[in-house]
């Protein structure tokens, strides 16, 4: 398993470290990384997912020293990093369906429990991590999440949120934005796009289950990703993990804006980055100037029939209106001269 | 030890006696009081270590099996009819990834009509899912058999369904012979994995594999099934060897050593042919029972050797393809290619239908006078389903069909003759 590393990256640093102390600084490559998610796989530029997939499970792998199992669910990430011969995953990995990866999670977790009390051990050390996209999260691998928070297994569930089925060729999910263009849900009729009133909020009903540990987090914030993730691996039980990774292919925008749009995401306060612990917010991130909606929508052709000659400004209002119900809901503006 | 209990108790204690290290479980009947007897053995310590998951449907049951089995863990479920179908994926993934995960199924009809009671419907549809399939013909031999299944499973790295009819013998009080934990581990080693999730060791499992290898990978199930049927019947004898009687096999024969008629059956229905036999053979007529005890992989040699000298086959199942007839008599009838034998197609009990032996009489003296049709519903009311044919020919808006049934018998359980 030994394969020489390749610095690509050494000495950059990603965005969003630059305004922190050297030492909390994410870096991209150091011979310190795992590397789990090995360089070569067939992610698209500025894949949003494969960024968030490769610091979450190095970031796993550091709090468990290299002691953890992952299952995954069909999607992007399984197709895109296991074209076998090729494997890009540098753990013990399985990939069984699309709707199961919580429950094989499950599984997996039992059986380690049952090795360890044989082996005269009180728990297991090696760890479990689940993973998918947001199809497989919040709509075919729902009642399977669900099944793990309730019975409070001991598996960290991490879904990578691109907001639509981005493998299968752009179509809608329950977790697509409302007016956002899908192969399902055309830039078409009086209400083009996705239609308002409609998906689900995962990271409330995993906090609703009042699992020890729900949190979410962007692509932006690599750091803020990294140590939710290792705080995930210190507890114990059923936690979730909802990261935002924008989809340059399934979004229509620049491979080169994943971080911007992952940022703007969190300003303006259509995705909050909070944490919960057994069924309470125990912080969020605070936004110090949010930003309006067009800054993040304008990069995105999916909301292009918002914009241009005839526009939808009413449109762009209500999305508008949803981002200030977040930050009024989750307390997200950051007090005048408050960091 | 001799007991008089339950099947599904039976069935409990064999697969405790197995050390499963996961079992999970989801409520079906008629499958329930297995699962129920297995977690207060869990809940009361006796198989400690051993994790016992409460799931929240079938297809987590099968995953949680999958995550477990390719961990490296012993790993067991139950179910039976809509669960079976409602696991199919996982089912099916479970027998592509190689995982020795053992199933018990105890059959059920499939709705609609929901039907909670006994035929082969259920499993028969997972014929073809690379699931090994055994068929228990008494509440011994599903005890026995479940023992069978891990060695089977684990050695081949393949899963192993077992078959039983529900309530006929999972709610049956029967006698069975309860072996102890030191035979059970003599004749059942440790589970050794061919592959196994383990940091130490990673490899990725589950990966896509397109038009350059799917053949090989598919042919290589066919072939491991294939080399099952060697040794399906030498694990046979080494139970035999160690607990001292008969169970499992491929085929087993009830006086078919001269018989021009041979009725092939599957499951508890073969005691009630055995006994209906019996009393042809006192009217002088050369009549004799097959009881397939491996369904898949399908025993073509030996079914084929067992048949060969008969004239006549009937096939009596608890199964039924819609639109063509038998399920059972299309793999017997391939055992019977260029074999110069007349075949009848008998679909008996569905949903739970008694099959009495005044019925098995009256339909085996037809078909040793070779005067049976080839596709024979036994005990079918004509007068309601001709009934409800009429209604439909006379109007377009006959609303729906069970229940039309149900009031034109004006019944509220089935009826029996």
């Amino acid at each position: 398993m030994t394969q020489p590393i390749k610095f690509y990256q050494t000495g950059t640093f990603t965005v969003g470290n630059r305004l922190l102390p050297e030492d909390l600084r994410s870096v991209q490559s150091s011979e310190a990384r795992d590397n789990s998610l090995n360089s070569g796989h067939r992610a698209c530029q500025g894949c949003g997912e494969a960024l968030g997939a490769r610091y979450v499970v190095d970031a796993a792998m550091r709090a468990t020293a290299g002691q953890l199992i992952a299952a995954n669910a069909t999607g992007c990430l399984e197709v895109f990093s296991t074209p076998y011969p090729e494997t890009s995953w540098q753990l013990p990995w399985i990939h069984s369906l699309f709707g199961n990866a919580a429950a094989v999670g499950s599984g997996i977790a039992a059986a380690l429990k049952v090795k360890a009390l044989k082996a005269g051990e009180a728990r297991a050390t090696t760890r479990v991590i689940a993973q998918g996209g947001d199809g497989g999260t919040t709509d075919i691998g729902f009642g399977c999440l669900s099944g793990m928070f309730e019975r409070n297994d001991d598996v960290l569930y991490i879904c990578y949120d691109n907001e639509g089925y981005m493998n299968t060729g752009v179509q809608r999910s329950s977790a697509t934005p409302p007016a956002a263009r899908t192969a399902t849900t055309q830039p078409l009729g009086p209400e083009p796009g996705a239609e308002f009133g409609k998906g689900k909020n995962v990271p409330l009903i995993a906090v609703a289950h009042e699992i020890p540990y729900v949190a979410t987090a962007t692509v932006a914030d690599l750091h803020d990703l990294e140590s939710k993730v290792e705080k995930a691996m210190r507890l114990h039980g059923a936690r979730y993990l909802h990261v935002f990774v924008p989809c340059p292919l399934g979004w229509g925008a620049a491979s080169c804006d994943t971080i911007r749009l992952a940022r703007l995401a969190r300003e303006t306060g259509l995705f909050p980055v909070f944490e919960a612990e057994h069924g309470e917010i125990t912080s969020v991130t605070k936004i110090r100037r949010p930003v309006p909606v067009d800054e993040y929508l304008r990069l995105q052709k999916r909301y292009a029939h918002l914009f241009g000659a005839k526009g939808h400004p009413e449109t762009i209002a209500r999305i508008q209106a949803m981002a200030d119900k977040n930050i009024k809901r989750f307390g997200l503006l950051a007090e005048e001269g408050a960091a | 030890m001799i007991k008089q209990i339950e099947g599904s108790q039976a069935v409990a204690e064999a697969v405790a006696l197995c050390r499963p290290e996961v079992i999970c479980a989801y409520p079906i009947s008629p499958q329930t009081h297995i699962v129920e007897g297995l977690g207060a053995l869990v809940k009361g310590g006796d198989l400690a270590p051993c994790e016992f998951l409460n799931v929240e449907s079938e297809f987590a049951a099968m995953s949680v099996a999958i995550g477990s089995s390719a961990a490296g863990a012993r790993t067991y479920t139950a179910t039976a009819s809509q669960g079976l179908l409602f696991m199919v994926e996982a089912v099916y993934n479970a027998s592509g990834l190689g995982l020795p995960i053992v199933m018990t199924v105890a059959n059920r009809a499939i709705g609609a009509p929901i039907n909670i009671w006994n035929d082969h419907s259920d499993s028969m549809s997972q014929r073809d899912c690379g699931w090994i399939q055994l068929f228990a013909e008494s509440n011994q031999e599903a005890l026995d058999l479940h023992i069978q299944a891990f060695k089977l499973a684990e050695e081949m790295s393949m899963p192993v369904m077992v078959c039983m009819d529900g309530f006929i013998l999972t709610h049956a009080y029967e006698q069975v012979d309860m072996p102890n934990q030191a035979q059970v581990d003599a004749f059942l080693p440790p589970y050794e994995p061919r592959q196994v999730l383990d940091p130490a060791e990673p490899v990725s499992i589950g990966a896509m594999v397109g038009p350059e290898a799917f053949m090989e990978v598919r042919y290589l199930a066919h072939a491991k099934q294939t080399m099952a049927l060697d040794r399906i019947p030498e694990i046979a004898a080494e139970f035999k060897a160690v607990f001292g009687r008969e169970a499992g096999g491929l085929v087993r024969g009830y006086r078919i050593e001269d018989a021009e008629t041979i009725v092939v059956a599957l499951g508890s229905v073969v005691g009630t042919l055995e006994e209906t036999i019996d009393t042809l053979r006192a009217e002088g007529i050369k009549i004799g029972v097959l009881s397939i005890r491996c369904f898949r992989p399908f025993p073509m040699a030996a079914v084929r050797a067992a048949l060969a000298r008969c004239a006549r086959v009937v096939v009596l199942e608890k199964s039924f393809a819609v639109g063509l007839g038998g399920i059972v008599s299309t793999d017997v009838r391939l055992a019977m290619v260029r074999i110069h034998v007349r075949g009848y197609t008998v679909v008996a009990g569905l949903g739970g239908r008694p099959i009495t032996q005044d019925s098995l009489l009256r339909v085996l003296h037809l078909a040793v006078a070779d005067e049976l049709k080839n596709l024979t519903f036994l005990d079918l009311d004509w007068d309601i389903v001709n009934n409800h044919l009429a209604r439909e020919a006379a109007s377009r808006r006959t609303g729906p069909i069970a229940e039309n049934l149900l009031r034109d018998i004006g019944a509220s359980a089935p009826r029996t003759r």
